[in-house]
């Protein structure tokens, strides 16, 4: 690799400050620093430096999405072949599903990188590895017909009003993926709702077997129809559905990965599930309708719920950044996301509002966090406050009460 | 009442090059110096100029705002020379020693049948109270005030860590002396805190002081910890520490009449050959220990620990606080792909690298940044490593903003840098935490004053 280090050494000085293609240091840098960890070394402080950095954070977080993303690509294809009645093997649904996916995985790291690339060029800073795993996320909670031309926008969309105006990775508010999901859903509504979009080819409306559907669990429920799925097949994920939500298996798979690397918080998986069910069983007891009384764990099967829990809620930035905060944060989640889910008619799936709900209310529930250990600090000031004529230098002797 | 603390939160480094316990023979030094920038925000005032023969104990310079404090000269010869930085700042006095080891005189006695103003004038005068610091403000203690206790942190749970057990040996009743100097400074107590396995009988059956006993992993040795769970601080309150060497050397102020300034140093890290501990005197040269001791490539020196420590050279001094050298090597170096590699040899809190396979495993840590700057992004690991009730994230940014409200708000009186070195080390987006909190300090005692 010498010879490239070499190459990168020689021609780096057109890119520094002055060089002839100065305008493009930051597009320089991020790919220096992709092909090798720089060599800069610490000054002051903590001398030596733990070996993690933003690049490895961010691929752990791609390797936990893989399983979900493979998954998904099969899915398309035999959803696809469910609708048209065609048997295919393994490989030939999976590569009808590639072709279906992939091209939207690209569009969404091609649009959303470049525009990365761009603002870093203008703010003068390094690129930030933040739109690697939210190039990912953004095609895995998309139905798999949604036109090419509506992720790119919405992808945009996220990337500059719902990250970079607030300065970037690290600052925004809402999820990006999510917030990538919501404009699609609100300003194309009809490339995201209804029976059309969940299975590869429905909206051309070519060569369907009769009485397929191509709603969703949820979508059924939400009108009424009881067509669930055996429970196998919802663990399993062959169920239509966004692309990399259907399958809880290989969700959980990427659980697993991150909560061993400690990369995605625990308290917000379980607090966020706990609440899920408790709202379930609460809805169960109270039961008015069919909705209602879905047994409360069934939630977990259908729908964005788990993808939403793990990768979504999770979100360090945009979560509860309090450890006590992030408990709360979870719950209120879970319990939204079933709420949203059981009462609003319009729209089977609650976990995407709910998130983004509860990430405007998390700096709420850190403020309020912080603000008691604050309270204690402040009570123990006013205390010293009041005690300070005994303790100031007025005293002239110190005691020896136990002295030899 | 003695009383026990168990830290969970914390991690210990482990490094490789810890010091055996061998006392080594050195080299004489052949310069000794005493620098200002040891001392943060110290604006010296000369008091001796080129040529000048010295005793030691004799007074090389003073604070320029508290002139009562007085810096003084390790060992008896003539001033070699100042060396001046940018805009004139002294940034060290060095002194070529005469070796006929002539000492300034002071009055000898029991501190316990000195007043409470004797006694610190002794201290002031002899040089050795910048020995004790105070908090808030991590600084030189303010004479003029009466701390409400006095801490005496003795165990050190930093990696590469000296063993005072083993430093303090022979020196018993010296620091018996130096902890009734100290009893007689404070309205409050003197708190002896041990580590659990600590076994000196100097330090467990300690006189006039209320002993405390902690376990668990670094950061437990730090006095922000001591001084949180025994005795919190509160706006408008003091408290000071003194480190182990130099309660001893306190003691012998008492016993002997005159500034003693002697001491032991460990000197450890991978790049060692034989990493052991070595008796010095106090501003001795780097060099004088590691001379033909150090293997042959690019090093940091580091005077003090590899996490809290300033970097020095070879041909520097160490630095008055300091009782370990740390020779590390340097990270200069660019890793093709580094950060997508498994990492079987790359050490990580988290476990995103194979190394977790071996956790006893002890690493050769290289000085290398590994990445760049970024905003915070990761949540709720700084405070696994961080003991204090005290939100790190939160108190920095506020520091950040320089909302000088929010950071006493928050709890900035409580916190020294190196308080926040375990959260530098383990950041992944590599901000330079403890510059911060310095900052955050400084601005802190401006507005207060």
């Amino acid at each position: 690799m010498n010879s490239l280090r070499k190459y990168l050494d020689n021609i780096k000085p057109n890119f520094e400050k002055g060089g002839r293609f100065e305008k493009f240091r930051s597009t320089f840098d991020a790919f220096e620093t992709f092909l090798f960890v720089p060599d800069k070394v610490t000054r002051s402080g903590s001398h030596i430096r733990d070996s993690i950095d933003m690049k490895r954070t961010m691929t752990i977080v791609i390797i936990a999405l893989i399983p979900s993303l493979l998954f998904g690509m099969y899915n398309v294809g035999f959803q696809h072949s469910l609708a048209t009645g065609n048997t295919s093997s393994f490989w030939q649904l999976f590569g009808f599903g590639f072709l279906k996916v992939f091209p939207i995985v690209v569009v969404s790291y091609v649009v959303g990188l470049s525009i990365e690339f761009i603002f870093a060029q203008v703010r003068g800073h390094e690129v930030n590895e933040g739109f690697l795993v939210t190039g990912m996320l953004i095609p895995l909670v998309m139905p798999v017909d949604v036109p090419l031309w509506t992720v790119a926008i919405s992808t945009a969309f996220a990337v500059i009003i719902g990250k970079e105006v607030f300065g970037g990775t690290g600052m925004n508010i809402l999820n990006p993926a999510l917030t990538a999901r919501a404009f699609l859903f609100f300003a194309y509504p009809a490339d995201m709702t209804g029976d059309k979009v969940w299975v590869a080819g429905l909206k051309a409306g070519k060569n369907m077997v009769d009485g397929f559907s191509g709603a969703t669990p949820l979508g059924n429920l939400a009108q009424n129809i009881h067509k669930l799925p055996d429970h196998m097949d919802a663990f399993i994920g062959f169920i239509p559905g966004s692309i990399g939500e259907t399958s809880k298996l290989a969700i959980l798979i990427g659980a697993a990965i991150l909560l061993y690397s400690g990369i995605g918080s625990w308290k917000i998986m379980i607090s966020t599930l706990v609440g899920g069910l408790v709202m379930g069983l609460i809805f169960n007891t109270f039961a008015v309708n069919d909705y209602m009384r879905l047994p409360f764990y069934e939630h977990l099967l259908y729908g964005g719920f788990m993808f939403g829990l793990v990768f979504m809620a999770t979100d360090p930035v945009t979560a509860a950044q309090t450890e006590r905060g992030k408990w709360i944060y979870g719950f209120l989640t879970g319990m939204l996301a079933i709420i949203i889910r059981v009462f609003n008619p319009a729209y089977p799936e609650g976990v995407m509002l709910a998130i983004l709900l509860m990430n405007v209310f998390a700096p709420l529930i850190d403020y309020f966090v912080v603000e008691s250990n604050v309270k204690k600090r402040m009570k123990r000031y006013k205390q010293a406050e009041l005690l300070k004529p005994l303790s100031t230098d007025t005293i002239k002797e110190p005691s020896h009460e136990y002295s030899k | 009442m003695p009383q026990h603390f168990k830290i969970k939160k914390g991690l210990n480094i482990n490094l490789a090059g810890k010091a055996e316990k061998v006392i080594g023979t050195t080299n004489t030094s052949g310069l000794y110096a005493l620098k200002p920038g040891d001392f943060h925000g110290l604006i010296p005032k000369l008091e001796v100029k080129e040529g000048d023969s010295v005793k030691a104990g004799s007074v090389l310079f003073t604070d320029k705002s508290q002139p009562e404090i007085c810096f003084t000269s390790p060992v008896s010869g003539t001033i070699a020379a100042v060396n001046r930085g940018e805009r004139r700042v002294i940034l060290e006095v060095i002194i070529r020693p005469d070796n006929r080891n002539e000492y300034e005189t002071f009055k000898t006695g029991s501190p316990l049948s000195l007043s409470r103003e004797e006694v610190k004038n002794l201290i002031l005068r002899s040089g050795l109270w910048p020995a004790i610091k105070q908090r808030p403000y991590n600084i030189i203690a303010d004479p003029a005030v009466t701390p409400k206790s006095i801490f005496v942190p003795v165990f050190d749970s930093a990696p590469l860590a000296p063993d005072y057990d083993f430093i303090i040996q022979g020196s018993e009743s010296d620091f018996q002396t130096g902890i009734d100097a100290l009893s007689r400074l404070t309205a409050g107590r003197v708190h002896v805190n041990i580590h659990a396995f600590t076994v000196s009988p100097a330090f467990k059956q300690v006189r006039n002081a209320q002993v405390n006993t902690f376990e668990g992993p670094h950061p437990a040795g730090n006095s922000s910890i001591h001084i949180q769970f025994v005795d919190p601080l509160s706006k408008g309150e003091q408290v000071w520490i003194v480190y182990p060497q130099d309660v001893v050397a306190l003691g012998r102020l008492f016993t002997k009449g005159f500034y003693d300034a002697s001491k032991i140093v460990a000197l450890c890290g991978s790049e060692v050959e034989n990493p052991r501990y070595y008796r010095i005197i106090s501003g001795a040269s780097v060099k004088s220990i590691t001379n033909g001791n150090v293997k042959e490539s690019v090093h940091r020196y580091i005077s003090g620990n590899p996490l809290t420590g300033t970097q020095v050279t070879s041909e520097s001094y160490i630095g008055y606080y300091d009782s370990q050298i740390s020779v590390i090597p340097e990270g200069n170096y660019s890793e093709f792909l580094g950060w997508a590699l498994p990492g079987f040899e790359k050490y990580s809190f988290y476990r995103l690298f194979w190394s977790w396979i071996n956790p006893r495993k002890k690493y050769e840590l290289d000085t290398n940044i590994h990445g760049g700057h970024r905003a915070f992004v990761l949540t709720g690991m700084y405070e696994k490593v961080f003991p204090l009730p005290i939100y790190p994230m939160q108190l920095l940014k506020s520091i950040i903003a320089e909302d000088v409200e929010q950071m006493e708000r928050l709890g900035i009186y409580e916190i020294a840098e190196e308080d926040f070195a375990l959260c530098e080390f383990i950041d992944a987006s590599k901000t330079e935490m403890q510059a911060l909190v310095r900052k955050g300090l400084d601005l802190m005692k401006k507005e207060m004053s």
